[in-house]
């Protein structure tokens, strides 16, 4: 049996931390990107797109994230994409990401008043120019206390990327407390790395949160 | 897409499901009375037992629920506290609610006016008293809707709980595509349920809410 030291533990999961990051990222970044989508679907003229989007983000955040992992783990392959569990793990917190961020993101556009749409258009601003100009800074700006505390949220939720077989933080703990049966020790670790990762960005989104409340 | 095996599974859909009720009926219980406890104490306790807490719901607000779960489930039988799984997800749930539900119950507590409390102590009630009967109600009536979407966030988390299996609704789902080798429809079904759950549990909340609180309850 091999003997397994403090420091082969720490090392073994600092390594499986890299993919909890690089997941986290693409997740965020992706879901900024196909949330910004459902946000001008959500805000958009026509009823029937503004009902698709509140059903879409609906769906998303009222069924359990482990149950999205699963029907992208189980479902892509159905429609003969070759899936590994990366790219369901990627597309999957994707998805889940992209309905939060455009319904923070939502909340931001609501909360400017009319008056900032009615001043685009006075000065000749196309929808899109309005959008991008005036009207998405402003709410970007509001909202960004949230996001940085959602992506708290996503760095959490990667953990359950574990159970679709992605070997990230969570699923090489499990093999290390496999080898070395020390649940204690080993969950402990993975517990405080996640706390370093996600307690710096708690206390930033809340001097976010006090600098918008100074306002 | 197939659904034969669908009929044949209600019973088991419907055991989880039940399971999945009664873990968030005694998370909700549990962990609004610990999170009035916690809030409370952050406010008015000894100067060690604020530091506690508020250490206590830092280190749960930036873990994740499974990790937690892990830790509870397999770490601490090597300080000899083993406990059964359904009871492990009970313990973890309730833990990980009332670090949320502390900030918030704490917010709806500094929410209402000083001068309720101390007209409350004018007309003569105890501390106690006036905690329980002038501030507490209105506190919660302020957080309600905000200790809802806490307790439904709560149920969808608690399909985690499969993994340390305790046979809720997830659970009966991995059984039932492990027998069926139906993946795709199985998770595709319970998810429904899920999202059938959650909608009915939001509803049941705010109606009950609106009963039990009062009027003015969203």
């Amino acid at each position: 049996m091999i003997e397994f030291t403090l420091w082969d533990i720490v090392r073994n999961l600092l390594l499986a931390t890299r993919w909890t990051v690089l997941l986290s990222l693409a997740a965020f970044v992706g879901g900024g990107l196909v949330g910004m989508a459902v946000l001008f679907l959500r805000i958009s003229k026509h009823k029937w797109s503004r009902r698709l989007a509140s059903g879409y983000i609906a769906l998303f955040q009222g069924t359990p994230l482990l149950m999205q992992l699963f029907l992208m783990f189980f479902g892509l392959p159905m429609l003969g994409l070759r899936i590994e569990p990366w790219t369901a793990a990627v597309l999957g917190l994707t998805f889940f990401a992209s309905a939060y961020l455009a319904e923070i993101w939502r909340s931001g556009v609501d909360a400017l008043p009319l008056g900032q749409w009615d001043a685009g258009a006075s000065l000749g601003l196309h929808y899109l120019q309005e959008l991008r100009l005036i009207i998405l800074p402003q709410a970007f700006s509001i909202t960004r206390a949230p996001t940085v505390g959602f992506l708290v949220q996503l760095i959490k939720s990667t953990a359950l990327t574990s159970i679709i077989g992605f070997e990230e933080l969570v699923r090489t703990s499990n093999a290390i407390n496999n080898a070395t049966f020390e649940p204690f020790k080993v969950y402990g670790l993975v517990a405080l790395i996640f706390f370093l990762m996600c307690f710096p960005l708690t206390q930033y989104a809340r001097s976010l949160e006090k600098r918008a409340a100074g306002h | 897409m197939a659904f034969g095996w669908l009929p044949g599974a209600v019973g088991d859909i419907a055991h989880g499901a039940a399971t999945t009720i009664l873990l968030i009926a005694v998370t909700t219980l549990a962990g609004t009375l610990l999170s009035i406890l916690g809030a409370a104490g952050r406010r008015n306790g000894p100067a060690l037992l604020k530091r506690a807490i508020a250490c206590y719901v830092e280190v749960m607000r930036n873990t994740p629920f499974l990790v937690q779960l892990f830790f509870i489930f397999f770490g601490l039988p090597s300080l000899g506290i083993r406990l059964d799984p359904i009871l492990a997800a009970m313990l973890a749930m309730t833990l990980n609610m009332a670090a949320y539900t502390i900030e918030i119950v704490g917010a709806g507590l500094d929410a209402v006016p000083g001068g309720q409390t101390e007209a409350a102590l004018a007309l003569g009630l105890r501390p106690r008293q006036v905690f329980i009967k002038i501030v507490l109600p209105q506190a919660l009536k302020i957080i309600y809707p905000a200790l809802t979407s806490q307790i439904v966030i709560m149920m969808l988390e608690s399909a985690v709980v499969s993994q340390i299996a305790v046979r809720e609704l997830t659970y009966e789902a991995d059984m039932l595509q492990a027998r069926t080798f139906r993946s795709f429809e199985t998770y595709f079904v319970v998810t429904l349920v899920y999202l059938a759950m959650s909608m009915a549990l939001r509803r049941l909340l705010v109606t009950g809410g609106r009963r039990a609180l009062g009027a003015g309850v969203s």
